[in-house]
């Protein structure tokens, strides 16, 4: 299991995750109240023009953050589309 | 769960107390302003530099409310300015502004989330009413909320509401007065995760619920209202230093608790018509709004917008204001019998009134664009792809459009910055703003530039004095660049800095809202700066026009010589007399006294005194330099410019206004904080003195040098 965990950042657009765990407790928390609670479902939305930050789906929502703190996000690939 | 409650009811009160909370872009300011109306104040939440916006509503015939706007929050964790406001106001029972009932706004459309702050103040056990706003947006979806479960299952009063139609709202007021449940279950179980320390913490504090207790003691560092109260304080620390618990973890688990409850809830009570969602509107208007072509393209064409209007269009009204001043004064100096209350109503408020009301066309244009930008939900976007190139430099993607705004005028600029929320960026871009070159110094600049670069040289296709100008431009624009690099290192962050950021649909912008914004920030410009600003102009009409003694009298007298009545005419000793008026007033005596300071500079008292007389606004420096040089009407600066080219150092025999001086004087004045409203203004959004006299002193450093080194490289 833990061979196949990526951080957020790492995921191309379309592609969807399963949210696992989180390396900086100051952002987890802030993370975790925008509804990123470990097991759900994140998908990469779009990447701003210059590559930076980034805009995933979460909880029905859009939620835009930075690269530094999307590789604070562990999350495990879904197999199949969703 | 089991939703047992016992009931509060208020109508036979006749004031309430109600706050209204909830995530920012639930609708909450929509529906405040569905609520109160035009029944607004702006005040201040004591100790914090966050706006509090309250207002009053009648609920029936008996009852009033006032309604509190708590800022837009996620969650009950002080972690910014606008969530410790929240928090103090509905954790501390002491609290002055502490509710009666508490209205939560939840974007329907966007549950889930909206029901975490929903969860943790019903676990305050407080009066609750909850409003689902935007059901409009969940019917076009398909979806369907059964809103009568889930007042069940939550245990509190649900409405359903669309305050962008305005409908609803009465059943909301209604909602109030009748008998309200408050919740008496726990959402989560709390002491399961801080075990005997919620008990020892309620034996001293007293709270009503498990969770204010677990707020304390996971949030413990971050209160304040503790501080008169030292005694309980040493108590609570005593007990948390004991029991090693760490707030973060404490919160992390509560977080997931709740959300593990409010998906069995969600789950519960929302049926999705089709599983498989249809590509959004929002979606496929991002796909070209945040394009790295397109984007960047309508982006910059906003910006042309916004500059175009408040640079151009708003010069209309605002002249028409000026002339409407001319004329009361006019009227006011007919009417008025002559003498020093006349002479302090004309010159000293009168014209004050008009150098504050001056600013209302381009501060109520500026917020007409952003008020629909924020609206639309595009705000959000311009961060979103301005973010990376801003943050190099210390600032936000959301600088953009106060600095653009800097070009016209910093007053309506600075006040633009309040759609920043991290403080630091915030105060970084009111600190850079002023340097950018504003329409008021292009007076300033053309009238120096005329006179120390030939008009008929050009490099290649460009014209010499094009060039400066551009260059000065440049130069501001550099200045405000690099001064952010240096805050950024310098200030202190007062909270931790996050890009963590709803990127909301977009909905058509609400003209009322817009409208309510306008006369907000027209209202609190006018009020709050406005009187700073009239005081300073009183102060510097004072200084300009009355002097020690009767110096005033004496210069009058010697024009009325009959030997003068013949050699000069009547309009030149008018213009005599003013200039040496000038002179010895005590303005002039300060612009004296300047010279030995401003000497390296290169400038003489002449000059002191224009920077005197200019801090009230730089193009004053014009007329000043006119009077100063008898030049007569300050709007033909032709006559000016001729007297002041054949001007001559008495030291040097040369010209006065070398090329040196004249550099040294343009950089002074892209640079030098010459501007008593920005001040005002800046005080206004900083709530602190400490920032304008920090601007004041920093900008006045930075102009003082770069004159100094170009006035000897050129000299």
């Amino acid at each position: 299991m833990n061979a196949k965990l990526k951080n957020l950042s790492q995921l191309k657009i379309g592609q969807s995750a399963i949210i696992d765990s989180f390396t900086d407790k100051n952002l987890a928390l802030k993370l975790l109240e925008m509804g990123c609670t470990p097991g759900e479902i994140v998908k990469l939305d779009r990447v701003a023009p210059l590559g930076d930050p980034i805009a995933i789906n979460i909880s029905g929502y859009v939620l835009s953050l930075r690269k530094a703190e999307a590789s604070t996000v562990l999350i495990s690939l879904l197999a199949a589309k969703i | 769960m089991e939703a047992n409650h016992s009931f509060v009811n208020f109508s036979d009160k006749t004031f309430l107390k109600v706050a209204l909370v909830g995530n920012p872009n639930s609708g909450k300011s929509t529906l405040f302003n569905a609520l109160t109306g035009l029944n607004q104040k702006t005040g201040n939440f004591p100790g914090v530099t966050v706006d509090k916006k309250s207002g009053t509503a009648k609920l029936s015939a008996s009852v009033t409310a006032e309604i509190i706007d708590l800022p837009g929050t996620y969650s009950l964790y002080p972690k910014s300015l606008d969530e410790r406001v929240a928090f103090e106001v509905l954790c501390n029972t002491d609290n002055r502004d502490f509710p009666d009932v508490t209205i939560i706004v939840a974007d329907a459309s966007n549950l889930k989330r909206n029901l975490f702050l929903v969860s943790q103040i019903i676990d305050l056990k407080m009066p609750v009413i909850l409003v689902l706003n935007m059901m409009d947006l969940v019917e076009k979806e398909g979806d369907v909320i059964d809103a009568i479960r889930l007042s069940e299952k939550l245990g509190v009063k649900v409405v359903g509401v669309s305050a962008r139609n305005k409908e609803g709202i009465e059943a909301l007021k209604q909602a109030i007065l009748q008998p309200l449940p408050v919740p008496q279950y726990d959402f989560i179980d709390l002491k399961i995760l801080a075990p005997e320390l919620i008990e020892k913490i309620s034996d001293i504090v007293n709270v009503n619920s498990d969770f204010a207790a677990f707020q304390i003691i996971s949030n413990f560092s971050e209160i304040q209202y503790f501080d008169k109260n030292p005694d309980k304080k040493e108590k609570i620390a005593a007990v948390l230093n004991a029991s090693a618990i760490e707030g973060q973890q404490l919160q992390s688990l509560e977080t997931v608790e709740r959300y593990k409850v409010i998906n069995r809830i969600v789950a519960d009570c929302v049926t999705h018509k089709s599983a498989v969602k249809t590509e959004s509107f929002s979606h496929k208007l991002d796909s070209i709004l945040t394009h790295r072509i397109w984007g960047y393209t309508i982006f910059l064409i906003i910006l042309f917008l916004i500059f175009q209007t408040i640079f151009f269009l708003a010069a209309y009204p605002m002249k028409w204001i000026e002339t409407l001043f001319v004329v009361f004064s006019n009227i006011a100096t007919v009417t008025l019998p002559p003498g020093e209350l006349t002479n302090l109503i004309v010159n000293g408020i009168l014209a004050g009134l008009s150098g504050v009301i001056v600013f209302v066309p381009q501060i109520a244009l500026l917020f007409a664009f952003i008020a629909i930008l924020e609206d639309t939900g595009y705000m959000a976007r311009v961060s979103f792809i301005m973010d990376k190139l801003m943050r190099k430099f210390g600032l936000n993607g959301r600088s953009v459009i106060p600095l653009i705004s800097g070009v016209a005028c910093a007053i309506p600029a600075i006040m633009s910055s309040r759609t920043m929320s991290s403080w630091k960026e915030r105060v970084i871009t009111i600190m850079i703003t002023p340097l950018i070159s504003c329409s008021a110094r292009l007076p300033v600049y053309t009238l120096l530039i005329s006179l120390v670069v030939p008009a008929n040289k050009s490099f290649g296709i460009f014209n010499y004095q094009g060039l400066i100008l551009m260059c000065l431009y440049l130069v501001g624009f550099s200045a405000a660049m690099l001064t952010s690099l240096v805050m950024q290192r310098i200030l202190k962050a007062r909270e931790k800095s996050y890009f963590i950021m709803e990127l909301p649909v977009y909905r058509s912008p609400q003209w009322r809202t817009v409208g309510l914004t306008i006369f907000d920030k027209v209202k609190s410009f006018l009020f709050d700066a406005g009187k700073i600003i009239l005081a300073m102009s009183v102060i510097l009409w004072y200084l300009s026009s009355h002097a020690p003694g009767d110096r005033l009298e004496i210069i009058e007298k010697k024009y009325e010589t009959p030997e003068m009545v013949k050699t000069y005419s009547s309009e030149e000793r008018k213009l005599k007399i003013s200039s040496e008026q000038l002179e010895s007033s005590f303005a002039g005596i300060i612009g004296k006294s300047l010279e030995p300071v401003i000497a390296p500079l290169g400038f003489d008292w002449k000059i002191g005194i224009a920077l005197v007389t200019s801090f009230a606004a730089r193009e004053v420096f014009v007329g000043t330099m006119a009077t100063i040089y008898s030049a007569g009407n300050s709007d033909n600066t032709h006559t000016l410019r001729e007297k002041m080219h054949s001007e001559v150092n008495p030291v040097t025999g040369l010209p006065q206004f070398s090329i040196a001086v004249g550099f040294s004087l343009l950089i002074f004045y892209a640079f030098a904080m010459q501007c008593m409203s920005t001040l005002a203004v800046v005080y206004r959004e900083t709530k602190h003195w400490k920032w304008p006299v920090i601007q004041f002193l920093y900008m006045s450093a930075l102009a003082y040098l770069s004159s100094f080194l170009v006035y000897h490289f050129l000299k």
